[in-house]
């Protein structure tokens, strides 16, 4: 699904942030990525993304160097990841609701078409009953679950999570592991930038740490 | 498409389910920056309608003064001593009359010659004794005049002391004159209309530099750009084309109030100057064609600045992939 040769990425002139990466993410695996503050995760979910393109060696999303793929096909590439922002990046003036459903309406999809599907995932995150609520309402956790909900609600292919239980108790964190693996069930290769060490302690899934720019993979 | 209302919603088959407001557009609906666009705009397209209509105004003018003027033309006779004024002025009225593109030749008589010298010469005055010229005014066809140069000529072979004169100076100079303002009025007119340009594309742009998370947003969760665009485009069409209707028909009712009130003023003899000078406050059809198409210039304008625009973010948004210094 996701190829990484020999990947180094720097920020303009400062240092290398990531160095030497080279791993594969394949389809359907499960894997958590963790490291300290500053470690990088963000930046490699963006490299996967395609929003950088990395300073040295390939990454492939899809069979494809992203360095060559045209502007026209971002969208369509980009439709087969769900992406949880680290900072949400929800619409203010849209409703939970409408926030969820936004990527089946940017696809041109009928509203009658998914009003249940996005209802009930809200449901499930324990948002069924904040669906009208403009996001500068929210909570912190709230704000997540709505982020978290939006990336599921098309089943991508690959999801990729960055830190997504950073603000939800030991109890609702464990939910939305449990959604994590249902959708990962269903045959998305899932992707969680962590460093809850109490998550990850919970299933037996792959490991990639990231420290001092490189990258070791426990599998 | 589904962004529109649908007031179905929520009244759904599960009598407990929550009741969604209809789906908001995916451009917030009103905001401080949108309103102060649609102000600009209409303000701009105001003063370029206005521009416009003084222009065709003095155009009209200009175009009815030169028909007037050249309407009549007159042969002046003058008097000498043991000269038949009368005979020479009827001799002249017929060789005017022979001339196809003539439709009539009247002999200013001795009673109407008097009266209009009467102002300067005062009452009383015995024509016989003072050597004032004589008149025929000849009205002419407009769209076919007579050969002016050959009624010239014959004048000259059978008329004594005829004198032609068919206004051509003081019509050039007339003609030269108003042209002039017409050119400096259409030079007015491109500028206000550069500047409505520039101020369109630059508020809306302002207006659209506040909605930067949103496209990026939209393009992240898997819109194509010329979605994106789209849903701006008609956002601020609809907001430039409020904007650009109000300041034409603002200018459109300016113009009538004017007209209203020359009219009301029509018997003074200060109106009838103004009148003649700058004609009637009334636009023509092509003032109302030429607002029209201002204001659907401005909403188009607004509109293709707007996709541009958009395209753009979204361009410079994918553009960092490949310069890391920039954040998303
Ligand atoms: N746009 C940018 N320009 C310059 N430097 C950046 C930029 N984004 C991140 N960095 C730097 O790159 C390094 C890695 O940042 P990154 O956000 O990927 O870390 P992270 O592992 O996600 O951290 P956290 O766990 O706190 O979210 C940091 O030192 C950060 O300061
Ligand atoms: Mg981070």
């Amino acid at each position: 699904m996701i190829d990484f040769d020999n990947v180094g990425l720097r920020y303009g002139m400062g240092p290398e942030v990531l160095r030497d990466l080279t791993f594969e993410v394949p389809r359907r695996s499960f894997q958590f990525l963790t490291g300290p503050s500053g470690a990088g995760k963000t930046t490699l979910l963006r490299l996967m993304f395609m929003s950088l393109q990395p300073t040295r060696g390939f990454v492939r999303v899809f069979g494809q160097d992203i360095t060559t793929i045209p502007q026209q096909e971002l969208p369509k590439l980009r439709r087969r990841i769900g992406i949880v922002f680290q900072d949400f990046r929800l619409l203010d003036h849209l409703t939970t609701y409408e926030n969820v459903a936004l990527p089946l309406r940017v696809r041109g999809k009928e509203e009658t078409s998914y009003r249940t599907d996005v209802m009930e995932l809200l449901k499930w995150v324990g948002l069924g009953d904040r669906m009208n609520v403009l996001p500068p309402i929210l909570s912190g956790g709230e704000k997540q679950r709505a982020a978290i909900a939006r990336a599921l609600i098309d089943q991508p292919e690959i999801l990729l999570a960055d830190e997504p239980t950073g603000n939800v108790d030991a109890p609702l964190a464990r939910r939305l592991l449990r959604l994590f693996l249902e959708l990962n069930k269903l045959g998305t290769a899932v992707i969680i930038a962590t460093h809850d060490l109490s998550l990850m302690d919970q299933i037996d899934a792959r490991r990639m740490i990231l420290s001092g720019g490189r990258l070791e993979i426990y599998e | 498409m589904n962004d529109m209302t649908d007031g179905e919603k929520g009244l759904g088959e599960n009598p407990r389910e929550i009741v969604l407001r209809p789906m908001a557009p995916i451009v917030p609906a009103t905001n401080i920056a949108g309103n102060s666009l649609m102000f600009v705009i209409s303000i701009m397209s105001f003063l370029a309608c206005l521009t416009l209509g003084a222009v065709i105004m003095v155009q009209d003018t200009a175009n009815s003064w030169q028909s007037q003027i050249s309407r009549e033309i007159t042969i002046q006779i003058k008097p000498e001593s043991g000269m038949d004024v009368d005979a020479e002025l009827a001799k002249a009225r017929d060789i005017a009359l022979s001339f196809s593109g003539t439709t009539g030749a009247t002999i200013v008589d001795t009673a109407a010659t008097a009266r209009l010298l009467e102002p300067w010469l005062g009452e009383g005055l015995d024509m016989e004794e003072l050597p004032v010229p004589r008149l025929v005014i000849i009205t002419i066809d407009e769209t076919s005049p007579p050969d002016f140069a050959g009624m010239r000529a014959a004048l000259d072979d059978s008329v004594k002391n005829a004198f032609l004169d068919d206004h051509r100076t003081w019509v050039d100079r007339l003609v030269a004159m108003a042209n002039t303002t017409v050119i400096i009025g259409l030079c007015v007119l491109a500028l206000v209309f550069i500047a409505t340009v520039l101020t369109v594309i630059f508020a809306t742009r302002g207006a659209l530099s506040g909605n930067h998370h949103i496209v990026e947003v939209l393009h992240f969760v898997g819109a194509e750009a010329s979605f994106v665009a789209s849903k701006f485009q008609k956002h601020f069409f609809m907001i430039a084309l409020k904007g650009a209707l109000a300041g034409g028909l603002g200018a459109t009712i300016a113009f009538a109030v004017a007209g209203l009130w020359a009219n009301a003023r029509i018997a003074t003899p200060e109106s009838d100057q103004a009148m003649a000078l700058f004609g009637g406050f009334s636009m023509s059809a092509g003032g109302y064609i030429g607002a029209l198409s201002i204001v659907v210039i401005t909403a188009v304008l607004t509109a293709l600045t707007t996709r541009i625009t958009v395209i753009r973010t979204i361009m410079e948004i994918d553009l960092i992939r490949s310069d890391p210094t920039r954040s998303i």
